[in-house]
């Protein structure tokens, strides 16, 4: 039972990660009905930059974990943002109204332009970072077993939560949120009622990078490992998790992204580690057999 | 074919054949990473070592009075250039290679002086595979990859009496090839092993594997791999509040495994090759190579190759089927200590040693 809840634990912090991920995923193609492909490669700017202000801030004497932290996660989420907001303009925007391909064979190509510019610019070795968040709360015992958590663990579930929540009431009652729905069901409809949907659209590519960014923060702290790879496997679960969720639902988003961290973490448990990633994707496989929409997505309604 | 070309033609011939080495020196090529990279820097090592025993087996008035001369055969440590290489000694009528330096390079390299007849002996490529394949004039001057998993599968039978032990590689051919050999040690000294399991290389999340090897209890892992993947298990273990002690190979020699398990790598355990400077009977060619640059392992190996094989030549002739028949029945001095080699061309039991790292630093273990 301790083991079982051991396994819960690690499955809600890695899906929590890629929950956050996901979201980029989603909301692009809620907008603008566009695989974003180059998500995976801004999460991994994302753990660049957050290492980078990481190393920056242990040099200029910021000793205070937390508050190191903090800084570092405003930082990453302004310059991934940044990237986010140039990747769009430069390679989608002028694609908008060619034919549908077109901007998904340029994602793909800003997908490889990234990684191969990190890895020129970082090099292809593994970037360490000491591990900076050590403790752990004890939770009681079950039976003989100590319960425990890592307080990163906490630290990436709170903050995952946190932004979730946020970012819910921003789509659901801000006025950009309100524009954001309705680029969502008509963009045409939208630009002739004054939604200005370029901005729109560039917003959702900005909040989408910024969140991220952040993954890729808690990524870092996490393993404290990363290289001009990672956000491969990683924009490819959670790309997974945004259609297992339902592509184009936020919540469904969130909901995928745990479920693939839950199915990895008690496969492994209880079964063969090497075969969990068939596992996860065997379920996708599944659940888009039996509901093509995902968990959370809607009916595609056709219009006439 | 006008009597012009034929002359320019019979003019190159005349200038390629000059090109050839003179009659009255043996020729050994070195087949290093030259140029290109990281790994150009440890070609330079190999070539500070052979260069040195060459000069002091020529000061020693050489191969029974013929002068031993070494040509570099740039590899650039990738397969392809090493075909291309070894096509290169071959068209030079060399007849013996010290080298090549990458085990990749060394497999693609010892097919093409396989068919041509030319002896090679690398004192630096680990792949089991290379020494597999039956070819009667490959020899290695160093451990094999396998021969670490002996090594520290015996060490923990040892020093872990009784204890649970988990063996863990990353499916990769070194990782793999260590982790099978542990395992049959183990088994003959009559351990099972309490956990067997694999892992992704590349993988970041081993959350999984360190919840199992908390439930199982387990003591000692020993880890086939590299430091990348071990780095993270073991500060995930640390996170997860697992005291277990790792065990590894030669692949945890390098600083970014501290960096990247942090002060949790204390106490991990891996299998290296004995540092050679550290010898008594080393010191006067340490002495001699310092005059050249600071020089680490692999200066000493393959100052000791070329010494072997010098040996072997003075004694067995030019000709490579009789010195590999030589180099299988004697035994050889040289600077990192006596070289026996069996049946298949590896060296019977190469020197390891337990290496433990603290504080940032590895060094031979006390336990």
């Amino acid at each position: 039972m301790g083991y079982f809840v051991d396994q819960l634990i690690n499955g809600l912090t890695l899906g929590s990660v890629y929950g956050l991920i996901a979201i980029g995923y989603t909301m692009v193609y809620g907008i603008i009905g566009m695989i974003n492909f180059a998500h995976g490669e801004v999460f991994m700017i994302g753990a660049f930059i957050s290492l980078i202000a990481l190393l920056l801030l242990a040099q200029l004497g910021v000793a205070a974990v937390p508050v190191a932290i903090l800084v570092a996660l405003v930082l990453t989420a302004v310059f991934t943002a940044l990237w986010g907001f140039v990747v769009e303009r430069i390679a989608y925007r002028p694609l908008r109204g060619s034919f549908r391909l077109a901007p998904l064979i340029s994602a793909i190509g800003m997908s490889i332009f990234l990684q191969n510019l990190v890895q020129l610019l970082q090099g292809a070795r593994v970037k360490p970072l000491p591990p900076v968040l050590t403790g752990r709360i004890s939770l009681g015992s079950i039976g003989d077993h100590q319960l425990s958590v890592a307080v990163v663990q906490v630290v990436i579930v709170v903050v995952t939560v946190v932004l979730m929540a946020g970012f819910s009431l921003l789509v659901s009652r801000t006025a950009l949120g309100r524009a954001q729905r309705a680029c969502e069901q008509d963009r045409r409809m939208a630009e002739l009622v004054g939604v200005n949907v370029d901005r729109t659209i560039s917003l959702t590519f900005v909040f989408g990078a910024a969140l991220a960014a952040v993954a890729g923060l808690l990524y870092t702290i996490y393993y404290g490992s990363i290289d001009f790879f990672i956000g491969f496997f990683a924009g490819l679960k959670a790309f997974t998790a945004a259609v297992l969720g339902g592509i184009g639902s936020l919540p469904g988003a969130m909901l995928g992204g745990l479920l693939i961290g839950l199915i990895e973490a008690l496969w492994s448990a209880y079964s063969d580690i090497q075969y969990k990633d068939v596992a996860v994707f065997a379920i996708l496989v599944l659940i888009l057999l039996f509901r093509p929409t995902g968990l959370l997505g809607r009916q595609e309604v056709e219009k006439v | 074919m006008n009597a012009m070309t034929k002359l320019m033609l019979s003019a190159c011939a005349a200038a390629l054949l000059a090109a050839a080495p003179a009659r009255a020196d043996v020729t050994f090529a070195l087949g290093i990473p030259a140029t290109g990279g990281q790994i150009a820097a440890i070609g330079a090592q190999a070539r500070l070592g052979a260069e040195a025993a060459v000069k002091a087996i020529n000061d020693k008035g050489g191969i029974k009075g013929e002068k031993l001369v070494l040509e570099i055969a740039d590899d650039q440590c990738d397969p392809k250039s090493a075909v291309s290489a070894a096509n290169q000694v071959v068209s030079k009528g060399i007849r013996f290679v010290v080298g090549h330096l990458c085990s990749g390079a060394s497999i693609a390299a010892s097919g093409v002086y396989d068919e041509e007849g030319i002896l090679m002996m690398t004192a630096s490529a680990t792949s089991p595979e290379l020494t597999e394949r039956g070819m009667k004039l490959v020899f290695r001057a160093c451990g094999r990859d396998d021969q670490q998993g002996v090594v520290a599968a015996k060490y923990i039978a040892e020093k872990f009496k009784d204890k649970k032990v988990a063996i863990v590689h990353d499916k990769q051919v070194y990782g793999q090839g260590l982790a099978e050999a542990a395992k049959k040690t183990l088994a003959e000294a009559g351990v099972k092993p309490a956990y067997e399991g694999s892992v992704n290389a590349g993988e970041r999340d081993f959350s999984a594997l360190v919840a199992r090897l908390k439930q199982e209890g387990i003591d000692v892992v020993y880890y086939g791999g590299y430091h990348t993947e071990l780095g993270l298990i073991v500060r995930q273990a640390r996170q997860a509040g697992l005291e277990t002690r790792f065990v590894g190979a030669d692949g945890l020699a390098t600083n970014e495994f501290w960096s990247i398990a942090g002060e949790g790598g204390a106490g991990t355990l891996f299998t290296f090759s004995a540092d050679v400077k550290a010898k008594p009977s080393a010191q006067s060619v340490y002495e001699e190579l310092k005059k050249s640059g600071e020089p680490d392992n692999f200066a000493f190996y393959y100052y000791a190759a070329v010494q072997a094989l010098a040996d072997s030549v003075a004694r067995a002739g030019k000709e490579p089927e009789a010195v590999a028949a030589d180099l299988r029945a004697n035994g050889f001095e040289t600077v990192v200590g006596t070289f026996r080699f069996d049946a298949k061309g590896d060296l019977i039991d190469p020197e390891y040693v337990i290496f433990e790292w603290r504080d940032g630093a590895y060094a031979p273990t006390k336990l």
